[in-house]
């Protein structure tokens, strides 16, 4: 029987309906109250929860207490098995991470979670990389690839999850907008991470054209690509992302997921590297940077890429970049071209126009990226 | 004078005047011109093609066609002993009836719903192979038994990630040729000998040759002189000794009564399915088929699509659906999984009701009528003066090699003679196999019988006199 | 007494036939027979004896495989039953399926490519006697020569992506014979061309360049510019592309490669609105290739046989597949003398039967037709598409406020944010009232994509109906979302459970392999 967690993160969206960009902080979140806003992770969670209902599972649940899970599921007839304490009215991100950590130490089977990227960002700090998890999307920001498009759909996906077995896994960037830097109109994500989710595969049947390889697939293939590529003595600066990741995993090493590696043809050099540290680098040795857009914007350079600072870039220059994607990831994109928010506006200028991508085994795309 | 009329068209509806002013008000265009608009003037072929004036009515489009086709002399009104890939053998009517229903004949690609005929038409398709050829997975049809082979060998170089095939020697030119084009640049080809009394493979330097680099050992059986390869069970054993895949392309018309590839270890069985329920219709009935155990390292390497059974929300009924859509393997050294398209589903589903109609026994009679009547033509050829029949001590289905040396005669000249007497002669291998001397190949089927065999005999006596 | 029957509602009350058929191996009867073989004459046994019983053991068959036994007209029911699942062009207003070209395959031509003069020629027949047919090979060639301004043709590759593969072939032929073949080791095209563009020249060995579109949706000059080198064999690109935008700059992309030293191919797969409006030769194109499945009205069979043809200017004439149709003044013949040609892509002569219908299917439009053919096929579609954008939720992405030719790739993405619903649901609810229709190719670029292509061969009745059947079902997506989300209701089957088709422990190609794996998961 499979055992189910769920957390409703209660200010969750605060601030969205009444126009304020998020609902981070109690300043913010008082202010959201004064102007009327009504908390909607719990209407969003009663209409996943509702397409549970529906149908007969066999299932454990888990939750915290009161708002943050266990009232909504008394409501709607189930028995959750209580973790932890809460403050009623007062619940914080540490509760979130908390209770998520204790969700882990208990073995649920799937984490789901309502809220916005924000939640999302304190379930990987509670969980970690391979909880599975799926998100009931209940913020202003949803940026973050762990949500379920709809709270129906991300309904369905756990029904489905609990019934069948034979799952894919897939890791989802958790991202965050800078919030400070949204309201002053300028935008700019950052990634923090990545979450399991379940990926079901979308009934699509008709094709009379050759079949997709898998994303997985498809990453091998360009790191296969790559590692045929890669000459002697020369350092590669790997940014963060599941493709560059996968690229480590061929030359056999393990790579910080969102964090910056260097690595030769024949050894891992540095792991979670700083800037300076970059910058001594590329001082002594000829080096490339190898990069993948994150977030659903498609940023290549943004301010979560700090270690890969201007600096740095300048000092590699453009034409020792090389962008990989696959070509899934690269249509999520619906044609927009790649961001690069690198802090300094002239590189990001000289930054813009085509660039090649590498999508595959001897496959490689020309996109754009703009500004 | 007569009033010019308007055209009319009937396979264009919407090619009336007033329809076409009523639609354009619709759009809001001013004609048709607008939607032209980004291609450039420059571009713009401005004159009439120079095609011949249009045969508007069907029936001076019949009487033209017809007039043109009656250039044609065809097998009916003369005794064909033409094979080399393209077969006669008799088309049952109810394969012509079924794939000349414009349900199956006019659709493509839709929904395993409102397409259930189709994927159901071809998953038994499917199936009925899998019986013939003791296999658990064959695919939608490819084009021809040319790229079977061809696709074959490329499987086998991505399954293993080597780079070196064996091919005979005794291999049809042209098909040799499509597998070297299709080859190319990363597999390279190895040509194994034959053996001069059989025409069947040289094993011992056959097993010199198989290495460790060695992807594929491919033979087939019947051989392009139509001997049936007896040792295929040791050259299995070969191939598999050194870890290469052995590739057997055979006629499935066969395998009433020869074994089928994977009983004698055949890890890829490959063809050409035209014998199976398709006219010959100069060359446009082939079909190629690709077949293999069912084990995901295989399954993974098709290009083609794989039809697959699967349940519906309503108990007991079939539904069906591409099996293994995303193909999840990556062959690191290989170009892709080379490409899907338009290929020859409908002759598949020929294939199906042919398969159907002739049953176990029917497929059991049918290659013991081939054979017989392959060993009479042969017995009786070779006891003409002057003739030889080659290769006799193997075992032969359908084809054989008539030598021509001993009396001196060219097979361009025998068959000039032979068409004289309403007779296609053997197809000539003098160019493609110089070191069999004048020697043609002849195709005997089920079509063929006593009475005709004997014609051919007395008919050849008369014209190497 | 009423005799008025009243009017029928505007979407059809369809209901597909649903037979609940069987496997034919299910309908097996031991002892039946639906085909038997003449039999052996005593004289032939007299004089050979026992041949198949003088098999070596190692390779007489034993065992008699498991093929059904069924008389000869319950095998005719059963297809014919399975035919009636089936929906072709022949009974649906097939303009889902876009970029497939599914327009009207005259029967006339089925009829004629049916005769014994066709079906009963073998391809090695001397030369003299299949003048008929040479002769129709020969004069389709001219006729395609005409139309796209090349110079030769092959009919030997047996469907569109089989002559990409062909003129690919030829592009590496050419390449070195120039002594560039290792130098030049790269292809572009683009991500709206078909695919097949890309898998055929990776399958010739090359790394394959994709350009993705300009913001306005047009194949990026620029990006073409940015990927041209000394090491760009070819261009080989899709015009109009799958999303029916003609590139208005197709010569410029055309130069380019060709300063660099690379060779153009066009896939002329979406010829039909464009036939005898612009053709290949004046945008400088060296190859070409038509699908005479789509543009040339030769049926598709399920999935084929169709037919490709590879046209060439002459200074490449020389690589095409060998042998070349010939006439010398007094007859037609072939030529096998073609040292240089990359030699065989198929065997014999390509698909002849459906070279027949394609030059019946010419000759019977002749150039008015066929420029009547391409001027209503557009007609058509931006017909369909200014009726089809008044429907809530459905959008035509890239080159906003231009026309389109003959297709266009259309977007659910605002439907499915506001309902839920997904562009393969509604795919499936349209099955329940009489037809098709089409996604895109895979990876999707365009969001929950559908792509229409009218052709010629529908009337603005059909059209409306098709819209019509659109716009009501995208008012179920919002209103009535389980009816679509549960379809389909008046199709053979019910919703099918795909995934087993996704796991090795649960696939089954044959039914051998189903009835084997029914049989272990019940002992776990």
């Amino acid at each position: 029987m499979k055992r189910i967690g769920l957390i409703i993160n209660p200010v969750a969206g605060i601030g969205g309906r009444v126009g304020l960009k998020g609902s981070d902080g109690f300043e913010i979140q008082r202010q959201a109250l004064e102007l009327g806003a009504i908390p909607m992770a719990s209407t969003r969670t009663k209409e996943a929860i509702q397409v549970l209902s529906e149908k007969t599972l066999e299932m454990e649940i888990l939750s915290p207490p009161g708002e943050m899970g266990a009232a909504l599921l008394r409501e709607a007839g189930y028995k959750p098995h209580i973790l932890g304490e809460i403050k009623a009215g007062q619940t914080t991100a540490a509760d979130t991470i908390r209770v998520t950590q204790e969700m882990v130490e208990n073995q649920v089977d799937l984490l789901v979670f309502a809220g916005g990227d924000g939640t999302a960002r304190d379930i990987y700090i509670g969980a970690g990389e391979n909880q599975p998890v799926v998100g009931i999307p209940a913020g202003v920001k949803i940026h973050s690839a762990v949500f379920a498009t709809q709270p129906r759909t991300a309904g369905e996906l756990i029904a489905a999850f609990i019934i069948e077995t034979g799952f894919r896994l897939e890791q989802a960037e958790v991202i965050d907008l800078d919030e400070e830097a949204y309201r002053r109109g300028v935008i700019s994500t950052r990634l923090y991470g990545y979450l399991t989710v379940p990926f079901h595969r979308r009934w699509v049947q008709n094709s009379k054209t050759p079949t997709p390889a898998s994303e997985k697939t498809q990453m091998e293939a360009i790191a296969f690509d790559l590692v045929e590529n890669m000459q002697p003595g020369c350092a590669y600066i790997l940014g963060p992302g599941t493709t560059t990741r996968t690229l480590a995993d061929c030359l056999g090493f393990a790579k910080t997921l969102a964090g910056v590696d260097v690595v030769t043809r024949e050894k891992l050099v540095a792991v979670d590297v700083n800037e300076q540290q970059l910058l001594d680098l590329v001082e002594s040795t000829s080096a490339r940077i190898v990069v993948t857009p994150v977030g659903g914007q498609g940023f290549l350079f943004g301010r979560g890429n700090q270690p890969i600072s201007p600096a740095v870039i300048r000092k590699v220059g453009r034409e020792n970049i090389r962008v990989i994607c696959t070509p899934g990831k690269l249509h999520s994109f619906a044609g927009n071209p790649l961001l690069v928010d690198t802090g300094d506006s002239d590189l990001d200028a000289q930054l813009s126009g085509h660039i090649s991508i590498t999508t595959g085994y001897r496959e490689e795309a020309i996109y754009r990226i703009g500004n | 004078m007569r009033k010019k009329r308007s055209r009319s068209y009937p396979y264009i509806p919407n090619s009336e005047f007033a329809i076409k002013k009523e639609m354009l008000e619709s759009v809001g265009a001013a004609s048709i011109e607008e939607f032209y608009a980004d291609i450039p003037e420059r571009l713009r072929f401005r004159g009439e093609l120079n095609l011949p004036p249009a045969l508007r009515s069907e029936f001076e489009l019949v009487k033209h066609i017809e007039q043109i086709l009656a250039n044609n002399q065809t097998s009916r009104e003369y005794l064909n002993f033409l094979g080399a890939g393209c077969y006669q053998h008799h088309v049952p009517a109810v394969c012509d009836e079924i794939n000349s229903r414009g349900e199956f004949l006019t659709a493509y690609a839709g929904e395993p719903y409102d397409d259930h005929g189709r994927f159901q038409a071809l998953f038994e398709y499917q199936s009925l192979m899998g019986e013939l050829l003791n296999m658990d997975v064959v695919n939608v049809p490819t084009y021809d038994g040319f790229q079977a082979s061809a696709t074959s060998l490329r499987m086998a170089a991505r399954i293993t990630g080597r780079d070196r095939v064996l091919l005979p020697k005794g291999i049809n030119a042209d098909k040799f040729s499509k597998i070297v084009d299709y080859l190319k640049p990363e597999i390279d080809l190895d040509l194994y000998d034959f053996e001069a009394e059989t025409g069947l493979a040289k094993v011992g330097n056959l097993k010199e040759m198989v290495s460790e680099d060695t992807a594929a050992v491919y033979i087939e059986s019947p051989s392009c002189f139509g001997g049936i390869e007896t040792r295929a069970g040791q050259i299995a054993d070969l191939a598999h000794q050194k870890g290469a895949l052995y590739v057997v392309s055979v006629d499935p018309v066969s395998l009433g009564v020869l074994k089928p590839p994977a009983d004698y270890g055949a890890d890829i069985a490959c063809g050409d399915i035209q014998s199976l329920g398709m006219h010959m219709s100069f060359g446009g009935g082939q079909a190629g088929f690709i077949a293999t155990r069912d084990e995901v390292e295989y399954v993974m390497e098709y290009p083609s699509r794989l039809f697959g059974i699967a349940p519906t929300v309503v108990a007991g009924e079939y539904g069906f659906g591409d099996v293994a859509y995303e193909r999840t393997s990556f062959a690191k050294r290989e170009g892709g999984k080379e490409w899907v398209g338009t290929a020859a589903a409908l002759w598949g589903i020929t294939a199906g009701v042919y398969l159907s109609l002739m049953g176990p026994r029917g497929m059991s009679d049918l290659g013991e009528a081939i054979m017989m009547r392959t060993r009479y033509a042969m017995q009786k050829i070779d006891q003409i003066n002057g003739l030889k029949v080659l290769f006799q001590n193997s075992h032969h289905f359908r084809e054989f090699v008539v030598n021509f040396d001993g009396v001196g005669k060219e097979v361009v000249q025998v068959n000039r003679d032979l068409l004289a007497r309403n007779i296609f002669g053997g197809k000539d291998l003098s160019l493609e196999f110089p070191d069999l001397g004048q020697s043609a190949l002849y195709c005997v089927t089920e079509v063929h019988s006593r009475a005709d065999i004997d014609h051919l005999v007395d008919s050849l006596v008369e014209v190497i006199a | 007494m009423k005799m008025r029957i009243g009017e029928k509602p505007v979407v059809r009350r369809f209901h597909q036939a649903r037979w609940d058929e069987p496997i034919i191996f299910e309908l097996s009867q031991p002892g039946q027979r639906g085909m038997l073989v003449p039999e052996i004459e005593d004289e032939i046994v007299a004089e050979v004896g026992e041949v198949v019983g003088a098999l070596p053991e190692g390779i007489r068959r034993v065992i008699a495989p498991q093929l059904p036994e069924m008389s000869q007209p319950h095998v005719l029911r059963h297809f014919a039953r399975l035919s009636q699942e089936n929906l072709g062009v022949d009974l649906n207003i097939d303009i889902g399926q876009g970029t497939c070209t599914m327009k009207y395959s005259p029967k006339v031509n089925d009829r004629l490519a049916n005769s014994g003069k066709m079906q009963d020629l073998h391809p090695l027949q001397p030369e003299s006697s299949v003048q008929g047919m040479l002769e129709v090979m020969y004069r389709l060639e001219s006729f395609l020569k005409e139309i796209s301004g090349l110079d030769r043709f092959t009919l030997q590759p047996r469907a569109g992506s089989a002559a990409i593969y062909a003129n690919v072939s030829m592009m590496r032929a050419f390449h070195a014979m120039n002594n560039q073949a290792e130098q030049r080791d790269e292809v572009i095209t683009t991500i709206f061309s078909h695919p097949s563009n890309a898998a055929c020249a990776k399958t010739a060995g090359y790394k394959v360049i994709t350009l993705y579109p300009d913001q306005d949706g047009y194949p990026d000059l620029g990006a073409l510019k940015a990927a041209v080198s000394e090491r760009t064999a070819a261009l080989l690109v899709t015009n109009p592309e799958d999303t029916g935008i003609f590139n208005p700059r197709i010569e410029e992309f055309v130069k380019a490669v060709h300063d660099a030293g690379g060779l153009c191919s066009y896939d002329q797969a979406n010829a039909n609105g464009i036939l005898g409006i612009t053709r290949a030769r004046e945008a400088g194109f060296d190859l070409c290739h038509f699908n005479l499945h789509k543009t040339f009205s030769t049926p598709h069979g399920c999935g084929g046989p169709g037919a490709g043809a590879s046209g060439v200017t002459k200074e490449l004439a020389r690589f095409l597949p060998s042998p070349t149709i010939e006439y010398d003044g007094n007859s037609y013949f072939l030529d096998y003398d073609r040292p240089d040609s990359i030699g065989k892509v198929g065997p014999f002569y390509g698909v002849s039967q459906n070279m027949l219908r394609a030059y019946a299917w010419i000759m019977s439009l002749g150039a008015e037709g066929l420029r009547e053919v391409a001027e209503v096929a557009v007609l058509n579609n931006n017909y369909l598409m200014s009726k089809v954008l008044e429907i809530q939720g459905l959008d035509a992405p890239y080159a906003e406020g231009k026309r389109r030719i003959e297709q266009v790739r259309y977007s659910w993405e605002e439907l499915a944010e506001q309902s839920g619903i997904h562009s393969e649901e509604i795919g499936i609810r349209v099955a329940d009232f009489g037809t098709h229709y089409w996604t895109s190719h895979h990876p999707y670029v365009v969001a929950e994509p559908m792509t229409l292509e009218p052709t010629e061969s529908y009337s603005k009745a059909d059209l409306d109906e098709y819209a019509a059947i659109l716009q009501h079902v995208a008012e179920e997506a919002y209103t009535n979302p389980e009816v679509v989300k549960s379809a389909p209701h008046n199709s053979t089957v019910h919703q099918t459970d795909h995934k087993v088709l996704d796991d090795p422990q649960t696939w089954a190609v044959t039914w051998r392999a189903y009835q084997r794996k029914i049989g272990e998961n019940q002992e776990e």
